[in-house]
């Protein structure tokens, strides 16, 4: 017991870590506020285009969706981070992590409004259309603000997998929440940090957890 | 961009040839480490579902925060803090079961919430349809109620089993020889970084046929909302 207090719950060293975690925990934040527009934004894009129902794009976009579904993302952000310096293409650790994410996360993003599109009756579309308003038009208007509305569960679960993923950031060294963590505790050889380090993310993910616990089982009770 | 520098850098012939063994071995950790992971990770959380269906009030309390926090944890967090911090308590781990737990805890997790959803979508009426032909709690859970739950969840459960599978990959982080431990070491080694180019062709071999799976399970079992 004294060891778990010691090694886990070590007041003393909360005290003198917590300022540099909590640092830590910012940059995180920050990361995520980039990377989830940029990946949602990608994921539209894709989701739009496929819509569009021209077969050679289509195969493109399925193939482009499935290939980065199979890569596992750190496998992409260390390939973006140490393989292109050989080709003198040097990027920013945050970069590097900006591009991962984007190719990663749009895929993932691209399937769920693609499904949520999907959704929207064909009646929609024509309703829509009739009245003379544009397909693109209609798109923004009519189709994505129920689409969106009928993946929200979806959407919700995976913007939290994208906060979760930035964790992979610390293996460039981008000072986020975990490379924060095991920082100190090499400094402290003491694994308070991590644990710390832990809750902070219970703290920062929890309720978020909770709500789309809600959901889901209200989709799914649904069915 | 010069092609020449491009095929010297990542399809290096001679680099590959040298580096091949050490991939094809941490392709067979990969696989290792990832069937290990669906197996205990879907087996606990069916078991903590079937457990919960049971209403025992403390038991659940227990079940939903353990599901909670590993829902909320990123697993690369897990596997830093059973690698890093659990020697500090005497429990000192190998590289491959900390990456096997920590993916199996989270997967048990996910796998719980999805199974559970499904258990009580199913109408109360089969429940008593089946207790009053004689079966016994256990029995209309195992043989009605779960086997329905299943086919509900199945497409979510698929793409989350393949998310959380990738994770494998975490495990270079603590020093496990898999897929990409190894190709990054020898590209490092080696002055090169075709490895990791194997590295990734070798990914997609093991997971292009999941996400396939995947696929044509969310046809196969679409329901129309």
């Amino acid at each position: 017991m004294e060891a778990l207090v010691h090694n886990f719950f070590n007041l003393a060293i909360i005290a003198k870590v917590w300022p540099y975690l909590l640092q830590g925990l910012w940059v995180t934040i920050k990361l995520s506020l980039v990377v989830i527009p940029i990946g949602m934004l990608g994921g539209l894009v894709i989701a739009v285009l496929s819509s569009l129902r021209r077969r050679w794009l289509n195969v493109f976009l399925i193939a482009y969706v499935d290939f980065f579904r199979a890569f596992p993302p750190l496998v992409l952000l260390l390939f973006i981070y140490y393989g292109l310096p050989f080709l003198k293409i040097e990027l920013p650790a945050i970069t590097a992590v900006a591009i991962g994410f984007l190719l990663n996360n749009s895929s993932y993003y691209g399937e769920i409004f693609r499904a949520g599109i999907e959704s929207v009756p064909r009646g929609q579309w024509e309703a829509a259309r009739s009245t003379g308003v544009t397909w693109f038009q209609t798109m923004r208007l009519v189709v994505l603000p129920q689409a969106v509305r009928n993946v929200l569960p979806d959407l919700i679960s995976n913007t939290m997998e994208v906060v979760k993923l930035t964790t992979l950031a610390s293996v460039v060294a981008i000072p986020e929440l975990l490379n924060a963590a095991r920082n100190a505790q090499a400094l402290t050889y003491n694994p308070t940090p991590i644990v710390l380090a832990a809750l902070m993310y219970l703290a920062l993910l929890w309720p978020i957890v909770r709500l789309i616990s809600r959901l889901e089982h209200r989709t799914i009770a649904m069915r | 961009m010069d092609l020449d520098r491009l095929v010297f850098s990542f399809f290096n012939a001679r680099v590959a040839a040298e580096a091949w063994p050490d991939i094809v071995k941490g392709f067979f950790v990969t696989l290792e480490v990832g069937l290990a992971v669906i197996a205990t990770g879907l087996a606990l959380g069916m078991a903590l579902a079937m457990l919960r269906s049971f209403q025992v009030k403390l038991v659940n309390f227990v079940i939903i925060v353990f599901a909670d926090v590993m829902r909320a944890l990123p697993a690369l967090a897990v596997i830093v803090i059973l690698f890093f911090a659990f020697p500090y308590l005497g429990l000192p781990m190998s590289a491959f079961t900390a990456t096997w737990l920590a993916l199996s805890l989270v997967l048990a997790a996910f796998a719980e919430e999805l199974f559970w959803a499904g258990i009580i979508a199913i109408p109360r009426g089969q429940w008593e349809a089946a207790r009053s032909t004689g079966m016994t709690a256990w029995q209309t859970l195992a043989a009605v109620i779960v086997p329905q739950a299943v086919r509900l969840v199945v497409p979510p459960l698929t793409n989350r089993t393949i998310a959380i599978t990738k994770g494998t990959a975490l495990g270079s982080v603590v020093a496990l020889s898999e897929i990409l431990g190894a190709s990054s070491s020898a590209a490092s080694n080696l002055g090169n970084p075709t490895p990791l180019t194997l590295g990734a062709i070798a990914y997609l071999v093991l997971f292009i046929p999941f996400v396939w799976f995947g696929r044509w399970v969310e046809t196969r079992f679409a329901w129309k909302r």
